[in-house]
């Protein structure tokens, strides 16, 4: 194989991990809710993911451990963003610091399970990590290549995506409750339910995106360090991506190439021979979001009442 | 005669809602650990808890509680960076970069230019400062928000900050080189100014404590008594009706980015030139002195004199996970108790309501 048939499996091995998230805080921003706990939702999916590959065993068929562990993460992402879901929509809280907590809860809460079991089953290993080498096979379906099931997923979460917001009646109430509350309750909508709606979306697209994270180039994975970030960049995705389905994929292959660079950039001659310290293509993706942002997000859509909390009461 | 009874004002009702969240996030921890292993449950909570007095002679406890107090330091400046920008209506998620630039320009003063300790804390002011403008020029020019900046700029500061102390590591090292090792380092020190003595001797106790506080106290009499405070906080509260009221708010955002910025950088340098920790060039993820400030700033109520005690708080809780029992259980423990308490602040006008409420109906 060569390097750029492999830069190109890592661009849209991560490209499918920032289409899958940022399409979650579409969903939960164009319901009104800003979702800055991606990332911790990101790490509890991908826990319960790579749980579900340690406790399956080897000797699972390969289609029940794919079925089992995207549910699983699927589940964990949901119910984590339910943490969200009462805080911000319930409670009325703070969007910016809930999110905020539960990036930290999720971190935090993710290596005290793992570093628990870890210690349960040998006393000596008190590593926060997870292996999961026949496990990860599932998801691929082309033997060396490191294809894998989560490309298609991403490309038809992308698919149904679009068509549920722009064409159906759920997608077009749940932009109405972004834009406008209080217009959208008084025709009937109800403003709670559809909130409710884009968080749990948004906490199951991300739970998905999570385990399709730490399943790119791996095989096991160090609960300690989270997710890198990536959370973060999903929603730059997202801005840059205009809050539109269509518009995010294709600024998720953008951000991917240079994530993909920055794993894969000394296997190229040219690269390497420019001598540059690892560090500079670390943070490559990083600058790279940052200049696009700069230039972007001067006439940003963004969805006009994310981040109010919605009170019936208030006009 | 007091206007109103003490269970209802606010400063009262603000330190009871953060001893509920206290109370809460203990307990929830507690629950955590019975579920990991129920025989050392109350054990393990009593260490985190407990934290120094784990230690039976009084000398070593004086000696471990200046410990967690050289720690508190700097964290009661990252919680300081936060409460201010907070209080701009800001959420300065980049102070965790801003840190590591603080740190990064202060060892770079000592190992590259070999400044004195004065020459290498204004360093890490000035780096602190320019790296919180960045967020601030590109809210305000180009209308990026400043959380999603702040986290692209905390990764991107832990990889320039490996990438340029790696320089002065020796081969074969992770760590830059102690301070005190060496004659010519050491006059970049900070000065204990005596109080070593009042803690058993511990060396890294000193200055760094007194800047600390002085800051807070500072930075109390700018919000509540200066012009400059009442200018900040209603660019807070309506950015337009600051703009209409001839307030000029773009160099307010800007301004108040960079002095959080520079509040976080001078805290990073309070730690690491009194030498009590090294910087490890191989370290994959952001200080989390940064993102523990964000809790004690809530913990505190958004108050710079609440700060202190908060930020103590979580510094000693912090410590305190580190005495846990390691076979059963891990330190990480304590940042989730931390972060579970971050996430009830988020309650604490509810709690406050409901406080009101019971008061309102006897």
């Amino acid at each position: 194989m060569n390097m750029f048939e492999i830069l190109m499996q890592y661009t849209l091995l991560f490209a499918a991990v920032l289409s899958l998230v940022a399409l979650g805080g579409c969903f939960s921003e164009h319901s009104g809710v800003v979702n800055l706990g991606l990332e911790g939702i990101m790490v509890i999916g991908a826990l319960g993911g790579a749980l579900t590959f340690k406790y399956l065993g080897t000797n699972t068929s390969l289609f029940v451990i794919v079925i089992m562990v995207l549910l699983v993460s699927i589940l964990s992402g949901v119910l984590f963003s339910c943490l969200l879901g009462i805080a911000a929509i319930k409670l009325k809280a703070d969007q910016t610091l809930v999110g905020i907590a539960m990036n930290m809860l999720g971190t935090a809460a993710a290596t005290v399970i793992v570093k628990s079991i870890n210690l349960a089953e040998d006393p000596t290993n008190p590593s926060s990590e997870i292996t999961y080498i026949s496990g990860k096979k599932a998801f691929t379906f082309i033997d060396g290549y490191e294809f894998n099931w989560f490309m298609i997923i991403a490309v038809i979460a992308l698919i149904a995506g679009y068509i549920v917001l722009y064409k159906t009646r759920f997608g077009l109430r749940l932009m109405a409750c972004g834009e406008h509350p209080q217009a959208a309750d008084s025709v009937g909508i109800n403003v709670y339910k559809m909130r409710w709606a884009g968080v749990l979306i948004s906490g199951a697209l991300g739970g998905i995106g999570g385990i399709c994270y730490i399943t790119a180039g791996v095989s096991s994975w160090k609960f300690e360090v989270g997710v890198a970030g990536f959370g973060f960049l999903a929603l730059a995705v997202m801005i840059f991506g205009q809050w539109k389905p269509q518009r995010i994929a294709i600024a998720a292959l953008l951000f991917g190439f240079f994530k993909a660079l920055s794993n894969v950039y000394s296997g190229f001659d040219f690269l390497k021979n420019l001598n540059m310290p690892s560090q500079v293509y670390n943070m490559m993706p990083y600058i790279i979001c940052l200049i696009i942002l700069a230039f972007t997000s001067r006439h940003s859509r963004a969805p006009k009442a994310e981040g109010i909390p919605y009170d019936k009461g208030m006009r | 005669m007091k206007d109103k009874k003490f269970f209802e004002r606010e400063g009262v009702q603000s330190v009871i809602a953060s001893i509920i969240c206290i109370l809460i996030g203990l307990l929830l921890g507690f629950i955590a650990l019975l579920i990991i292993n129920p025989k050392g449950a109350p054990q393990a909570m009593f260490r985190i808890i407990g934290n120094f007095f784990k230690w039976n002679r009084g000398d070593l406890k004086l000696e471990n509680f200046g410990i967690t107090l050289v720690k508190t330091a700097p964290l009661l400046m990252c919680s300081l960076s936060i409460l201010f920008c907070y209080k701009v209506g800001l959420f300065n998620i980049g102070v965790a970069g801003q840190y590591v630039v603080g740190a990064c320009a202060a060892l770079v003063g000592v190992f590259g230019f070999n400044l004195n300790w004065i020459g290498c804390v204004l360093l890490a002011c000035v780096a602190g400062m320019i790296y919180g403008i960045i967020p601030g020029l590109l809210k305000t020019f180009c209308n990026v928000n400043e959380v999603i900046s702040g986290i692209m700029l905390n990764w991107i500061s832990l990889y320039s900050a490996n990438m340029i102390l790696g320089k002065y590591v020796a081969t074969g090292a992770k760590d830059t080189p102690e301070l005190h090792s060496t004659v010519e380092y050491q006059k970049a020190l900070l000065p204990n100014i005596g109080l070593n003595n009042l803690f058993n001797g511990n060396k890294y106790v000193g200055l760094g404590l007194v800047i600390a506080i002085v800051f807070a106290v500072a930075i109390w009499i700018i919000m509540s008594k200066t012009k400059l405070g009442f200018e900040l906080k209603a660019t807070g509260y309506n950015k337009n009706a600051a703009k209409y009221a001839g307030m000029a708010e773009k160099r307010n955002i800007i301004l108040t980015l960079g002095l959080g910025g520079l509040i976080a950088g001078l805290g990073a340098s309070l730690l690491f030139l009194t030498d009590f920790t090294q910087w490890d060039i191989n370290q994959t993820s952001v200080p989390a002195m940064g993102f523990n400030g964000i809790a004690a700033a809530f913990l505190g109520g958004l108050h710079p004199i609440g700060a202190i005690f908060s930020s103590y708080f979580i510094q000693h809780i912090t410590d305190g996970g580190s005495y846990v029992d390691l076979s059963m259980y891990t330190s990480q423990i304590s940042d989730m108790i931390s972060s579970i308490i971050i996430y009830l602040c988020s309650f604490t006008g509810l709690i406050r309501y409901l406080l009101k409420r019971r008061k309102g109906g006897v």
